[in-house]
């Protein structure tokens, strides 16, 4: 087990930033997710924390050592990737023991590790197979195997889950959970998938084009974005945006407006608004209920609805032509056409600057 | 399926007809040809009619027999010796034209060991083709394998990214694109005993302690002159293959084994070696089936001498078939090549086969 330090991070190749600066620090046993679209940076964070990757500048520290110029091998950690990576000529058994064949361990050891990452991982009746004779969740199991035995300092997991169907994913997001509880180690885990990030981590890294967004506890994310993009990105179906006219300002809190919003007061958290300016009004679709017709906030026309049965989803246009989505958690049934209002708390929407 | 197939598809079958009809007439009709020749006493020219000999001329080829000559005894008994203290051994004469041993009656030595006082001579009914044999194996066992092994390692060395490094892909699959006729031609030149290149280096380098060698004179190093060349000339198509097969194997793979420790030399064994199992099951198929073939280097350089030292089998067969205008001669020499290649590719398939 070991804290991971990233100071000040770079990496460009040539003359593209693919990280612009990240400061990360890890504590020890603690399960980090790095999160955000396709090509924010937060693979290539990953594995220049493994060593796959050189840094252009900053300091990578793990267990309190600079490993900056260390080989993967002698930074004490252990990768699962997307694409499995377990090798193919090999069975289930030497593909978990491989770490330790490279290490030159005992017959014996070998056998004592692999049977216990094998009891670990539910899987001792497939030690005998060829990874070809396996499903997609047990190849990623039998990766996870390898990782286990050489008991790292930290885990990284990259992307570990897409390649799995989606039932499968959440039984193998459940065992990585499980896995983490009993082992205790230090994990960073990057995946795009928000479910993913909220469900298992105890922080969140949001990056955006290799910065870092916000970090912290999903629900401190979810419920505090630190901007417009992390609010976007956590929740589903994600945050509505609203461009909306700042019409008063005093002091903690802003009145906004448009055609089809009502005037509300919403807290400005500290951030700077102009009065008869523009702001962006961010709602989370659960966050709206449909009211009687003359007490809503909101006024909009039905153009799709999707029954999930848990959940109603609706797509409305509102007066100024705009989208918006709203999320019931009841069965109810809509038709195309239907006119709308909706209310909220006004305590839960967010009021964010009209850039970023 | 078929007529349906060939009906509607009268266009394709009618352009596919030229190149199946050479095919037919040039490989698989003298393919047949070989083997019925084989049996008969077929001559290129000749007015007297062929005859079906059965395995004659396999016979022919393949008999040997092993004798044993005894030394020579005086009346008392003991071991003849000349003024060196040499034992004297009877001439094989006295047993290759005895009419005591019909069945070795034209036979010549092949070559002989000693066996305690006694000496122990293979004689063959046709030593050329025993020797053809013998060297043709030698070529394929030591070419097959360095020729394979060179090319692994060029093409490991070629498959990075470096800055112009298509410069030395280019460089190493030249000789490829040479004809063989040319490169021979060329490489008689490097080889010449008196002021060739390959000699007039090794004096520069030894600063003259070097003895010039007539390569490709002497029967010592004639073969193995011809399979460094050969070597030389092929190593890069074979390093293109390995290369493709390289190609397949996931970067991640590569990633995978550094994060778990692995050396350059376990990345290789454990990754890169099982991950080439069937191009090198290619390889090694496709350099035995072209050493097999060896013809042209040797029409070329040395034409089966010094003393048969480069005679090999498709040399053999060429010169009987046209040279000595033996026709069935030639056709058994290829038949007997034909079981030989086809016997080890399939040992060869076998032996690589998945597990």
């Amino acid at each position: 087990m070991a804290e991971v330090s990233l100071k000040g991070i770079k990496k460009s190749y040539g003359r593209v930033d693919v990280i612009k600066g990240v400061d990360i620090h890890i504590n020890e046993g603690e399960f980090v997710v790095f999160v955000g679209p396709s090509g924010c940076g937060k693979s290539t964070l990953l594995r220049v924390v493994a060593g796959l990757e050189d840094v252009t500048e900053g300091v990578i520290e793990i267990g309190g050592r600079v490993v900056n110029e260390l080989p993967p091998k002698e930074r004490g950690v252990a990768m699962v990737f997307q694409s499995y990576a377990i090798f193919p000529h090999m069975t289930v058994r030497e593909n978990i023991a491989f770490g330790l064949t490279i290490a030159g361990a005992s017959r014996q050891e070998k056998q004592q590790k692999v049977a216990e990452a094998a009891r670990i991982l539910q899987m001792e009746h497939l030690l005998d197979r060829r990874p070809s004779q396996l499903s997609g969740g047990q190849r990623q199991r039998v990766a996870i195997g390898r990782a286990i035995t050489r008991k790292p300092a930290v885990f990284l997991f990259d992307e570990p889950l897409s390649n799995l169907d989606a039932a499968l994913r959440m039984d193998m997001r459940m065992e990585i959970g499980r896995l983490r509880r009993q082992l205790g180690t230090t994990m960073i885990y990057v995946t795009h998938d928000q479910v993913e990030a909220m469900t298992l981590a105890d922080r969140i890294v949001v990056l955006k084009d290799g910065q870092v967004m916000q970090i912290g506890a999903p629900m401190e994310l979810y419920h505090q974005p630190a901007n417009r993009f992390v609010a976007g990105f956590l929740g589903a179906p994600s945050m509505n945006f609203l461009k909306v006219d700042v019409l008063d300002l005093d002091g903690e809190a802003a009145t906004v407006g448009n055609q089809s919003l009502e005037p509300i007061r919403v807290t400005t958290r500290r951030r700077p608004f102009r009065k008869d300016g523009k702001a962006i009004l961010g709602i989370r679709p659960q966050h709206l209920r449909a009211v009687q017709s003359g007490k809503g906030m909101l006024h909009g026309v039905v153009a799709h609805a999707e029954r999930l049965g848990s959940e109603t989803v609706v797509d409305l246009t509102l007066r100024d032509d705009r989208e918006l989505i709203a999320a019931f958690n009841e069965d109810k049934i809509f038709q195309p056409g239907d006119a709308l209002e909706l209310a909220f708390d006004t305590a839960l929407a967010h009021l964010f600057p009209e850039e970023g | 399926m078929a007529s349906k197939l060939t009906l509607s598809n009268r266009t394709g079958w009618t352009f596919a007809l030229p190149g199946f009809a050479l095919i037919f007439t040039f490989i698989v009709l003298p393919f047949f040809f070989a083997i019925g020749l084989s049996l008969t006493n077929q001559r290129l020219l000749s007015p007297n009619p062929t005859q079906f000999v059965g395995l004659e001329n396999y016979r022919q080829l393949l008999d040997f027999a092993v004798v044993t000559l005894e030394p020579e005894r005086n009346e008392a008994g003991e071991v003849v010796r000349d003024e060196a203290g040499e034992i004297q051994y009877p001439r094989l004469r006295a047993i290759t034209r005895s009419d005591d041993h019909p069945q070795y009656r034209g036979m010549r030595e092949w070559f002989r060991w000693q066996s305690g006082e006694n000496v122990r001579v293979v004689i063959a009914n046709d030593v050329v083709f025993m020797k053809a044999l013998v060297n043709t194996f030698l070529f394929v066992l030591v070419v097959a394998p360095v020729q394979g092994g060179l090319a692994l390692m060029l093409a490991l060395l070629i498959n990075q990214k470096l800055r112009g490094i298509s410069v030395f892909r280019t460089i190493y699959f030249m000789p490829v694109v040479v004809s063989i006729v040319v490169v021979s031609l060329l490489w008689r030149f490097i080889y010449d005993g008196q002021n060739g290149l390959l000699n007039s280096i090794l004096q520069g380098l030894s600063f003259g302690l070097f003895q010039p060698v007539d390569w490709l004179g002497e029967p010592s190093t004639a073969l193995p002159a011809i399979m460094a060349m050969s070597i030389w000339q092929a190593v890069g198509f074979h390093m293109v293959i390995w290369l493709a097969g390289l190609q397949t194997i996931s970067p991640t793979l590569y990633e995978a084994a550094a994060i778990e420790g692995a050396s350059k030399w376990q990345t290789f064994r454990y990754v890169t070696w099982p991950g080439l199992r069937n191009t090198a099951v290619l390889v090694l198929v496709v350099i035995t089936i072209q050493g097999f073939a060896l013809f042209a280097q040797i029409d070329v350089m040395t034409n089966g001498g010094p003393r048969d030292s480069t005679q090999t089998l498709v040399f053999q067969a060429v010169e009987r078939g046209y040279g000595k205008q033996d026709i069935s001669g030639g056709s058994t020499i290829s038949v007997i090549l034909f079981a030989i290649v086809l016997a080890i590719s399939l040992i060869q398939r076998w032996l690589t086969r998945e597990r």
